[in-house]
């Protein structure tokens, strides 16, 4: 017994994590934990989610209607002109992916650094990057014009004897953006299995039964299992690490391979990485604080949670800040007067109010989680998620539309102005984004109740101690 | 109605675990010790080694960067040479996202259908959930099961052996 009692003392992060700041909070055992992530399913829908349904497929209505007149009418709807080609439609697609990629860091990259606070939020943020991925897969779809003929970008033998053209940085999107989309999904259903069994196991009525019985896919959670499923797991955070690194970096070439001043610098991979994790954990941040507030889970997602996602945000907005005055000194240091003047007219140009919309939003507000008070107060958070949402639209707006908008001769420059049909869209992936998130919340499990109950301290196998003496020693630990 | 599995109750992980080198070392090898999540140290208790998914895993992905890169290179060589901003017919730097792609995706795929086919899974019937109480170990149930097709077993003799080794609520599951 003294082996197992030393093994455990010898690893005190787990011990030292309990002991300082508890996970779960609430005195919440197993069976409380099921019951409150189940309940939510369970119980009879809340007034209030189909209050925010309604509204959420009212909006997404008016982007079927949208899309509908696009496809018949054709992209000469947009505000599109010469020389801005890239306008509202790629800027959405940028920030929808990059929302996506906070919910593959924490799902994946928190795992493999054994960070446990993420399973009270993992679950949620990786339904908000399929979510996400969706709404951001729409947009090069509908931007191509011609939708009836997308399947072109699938190398596939066809009459024309022709094949897509796999030097360009479109292609790579393609790929990059299907992959992380169907590897991003299965990570979350194979994580979603072992509780739907237990929605399974719970149901009260045939249909349920039936549905979670088949999801479910006959889980009975035996270690015989458990053992090629939590390898399997591992695996996929393994993939799914460089892969969320990469898809961003990949939609950055889209821009950093072109000659225009502004988009072909070599900072764009990391500082596309960096941001598109910032906006992302903005968004995760703005969703998880209404669910915790409206299914009361404070007891799961506690405010050392919260915190600990500002500090993400501290970071990588900082990151961000450092590459917005890198790319000013480069654009100065390079002596090319191109791009010199893109940085000088996007500071001080037309677009002006744009950026420092955008620097105000992504720079100066993070900073503020520099402050405990501020990083642990609920009201504060909640603005600030939603000021970094908005500063990361606008980096998007900013760097794809002052690039184009000043064209190397000033006979080709011009002014880019969404039309109405653009701003309908745009607000109409928001219906898209929470009629889905909202379905989700509805009908499965937004905790990982496995996961949960996993890195309770009970779960420990040597936490209660078979003859007494291993609960001594965790006893004098803590 | 006859008999296909009996199962136990062992309250807490760790009894669990414990439940396990016990019944291993009885000589059981038809039986599982089911929890609502993964027992660290569960495997070497049971006597399992380590899955051989990893292998799986990473066939599959190199797979898929073979296809990726094989594809890329006829296509752009073969199948439709044409020469674009003045780059040469086989550019292997280019080829390397998507190669890199078809990596993960073959890889993540590969080890999913992987592990669903170790694990037999889908299988919407087993002989277990004829039992009324097994349900409980999706929620906070720690129980093994020993399978009526195990050579040792024998109804009143794995009953009393299961029982003098902590477990309770003991439970023959029959069905037919």
């Amino acid at each position: 017994m003294s082996a197992i009692i030393k093994q455990h003392s010898a690893s005190p992060d787990a011990a030292a994590l309990v002991a300082d700041q508890p996970l779960v909070t609430g005195g919440l055992d197993f069976g409380g934990i099921t019951e409150k992530v189940s309940g939510i399913v369970e119980r009879k829908t809340p007034k209030a989610w189909w209050l925010a349904f309604s509204l959420a497929a009212s909006v997404l209505l008016m982007l079927v209607g949208s899309i509908g007149w696009l496809v018949y009418e054709g992209v000469g709807i947009w505000g599109l002109n010469n020389p801005v080609g890239w306008g509202w439609d790629i800027v959405n697609f940028v920030f929808w992916v990059g929302i996506g990629h906070a919910g593959t860091l924490i799902s994946a990259i928190l795992f493999l650094m054994r960070q446990r606070w993420r399973t009270a939020i993992n679950r949620f943020a990786e339904a908000m990057t399929i979510v996400a991925v969706i709404c951001a897969l729409m947009f090069p779809a509908i931007h191509v014009g011609r939708i009836w003929v997308l399947h072109w970008f699938f190398p596939v033998p066809n009459q024309m004897s022709m094949w897509p053209n796999f030097r360009s940085p479109l292609l790579w999107d393609f790929f990059a953006v299907g992959t992380y989309f169907t590897v991003s999904t299965i990570f979350w259903y194979v994580g979603l299995i072992p509780d739907l069994a237990t929605l399974r196991d719970r149901a009260k009525t045939r249909a349920r039964q039936i549905v979670f019985g088949i999801l479910s896919l006959g889980w009975r959670g035996g270690n015989r299992q458990w053992r090629h499923y939590e390898l399997v797991y591992l695996m996929l955070a393994g993939l799914a690490t460089p892969l969320v690194l990469s898809v961003h970096s990949i939609v950055s070439t889209d821009f950093a391979t072109s000659l225009i001043p502004g988009w072909h610098t070599t900072i764009f991979p990391p500082y596309f990485v960096a941001g598109a994790i910032f906006s992302g954990f903005g968004m995760v941040m703005t969703l998880a604080l209404i669910a915790r507030k409206i299914f009361k889970l404070e007891d799961i997602i506690t405010i050392g949670h919260l915190e600990k996602m500002n500090k993400v945000m501290l970071v990588t907005g900082s990151m961000v800040g450092y590459a917005y005055i890198s790319e000013f000194f480069m654009a100065w240091y390079s002596g090319n007067i191109y791009e010199a003047f893109t940085f000088v007219n996007r500071a001080f140009g037309n677009y002006a109010w744009a950026y420092w919309i955008m620097f105000l939003c992504n720079v100066v507000t993070p900073q503020l989680f520099w402050f405990k008070k501020i990083r642990t107060s609920i009201p504060v958070m909640f603005v600030i998620s939603i000021f970094v949402n908005i500063g990361m639209w606008f980096e998007r707006f900013v760097i794809i539309v002052t690039s184009l908008a000043r064209d190397f001769l000033p006979s080709s420059w011009g002014y880019y102005a969404p039309s109405k049909w653009d701003i309908m869209i745009f607000i109409g992936s928001f219906g898209l984004f929470f009629t889905l998130f909202l379905l989700f919340l509805r009908f499965l499990p937004m905790i990982s109740m496995t996961e949960i109950k996993g890195v309770m301290p009970e779960a420990d196998p040597h936490a209660h101690g078979h003859d007494g003496h291993a609960a001594e020693a965790a006893g004098g630990e803590a | 109605m006859k008999t296909l599995a009996i199962l136990a109750d062992f309250g807490t992980p760790g009894a669990l675990l414990h439940a396990a080198e016990k019944v291993r070392t009885a000589g059981y090898r038809a039986f599982d010790c089911h929890s609502p999540f993964a027992i660290h140290g569960m495997d070497a208790a049971m006597g399992l080694g380590r899955s051989p998914i990893g292998y799986i895993v990473g066939g599959m992905a190199l797979l898929g960067a073979s296809i990726g890169y094989g594809l890329q290179t006829w296509v752009t060589t073969t199948a439709y040479p044409i020469i674009i901003s003045g780059k040469p017919l086989y550019s292997w730097q280019a080829y390397i996202i998507v190669t890199f792609a078809l990596f993960v995706l073959f890889g993540a795929l590969g080890g999913v259908i992987g592990m669903l086919r170790l694990n037999r899974l889908p299988r919407l019937h087993h002989p277990l959930f004829y039992s009324e109480r097994f349900g409980r170990v999706t929620d906070n149930a720690f129980m093994v099961s020993i399978e009526a097709g195990d050579p040792l077993f024998d109804e009143t003799g794995t009953r009393d052996f299961l029982s003098s080794i902590g477990g309770t609520n003991i439970e023959l599951v029959k069905g037919d």
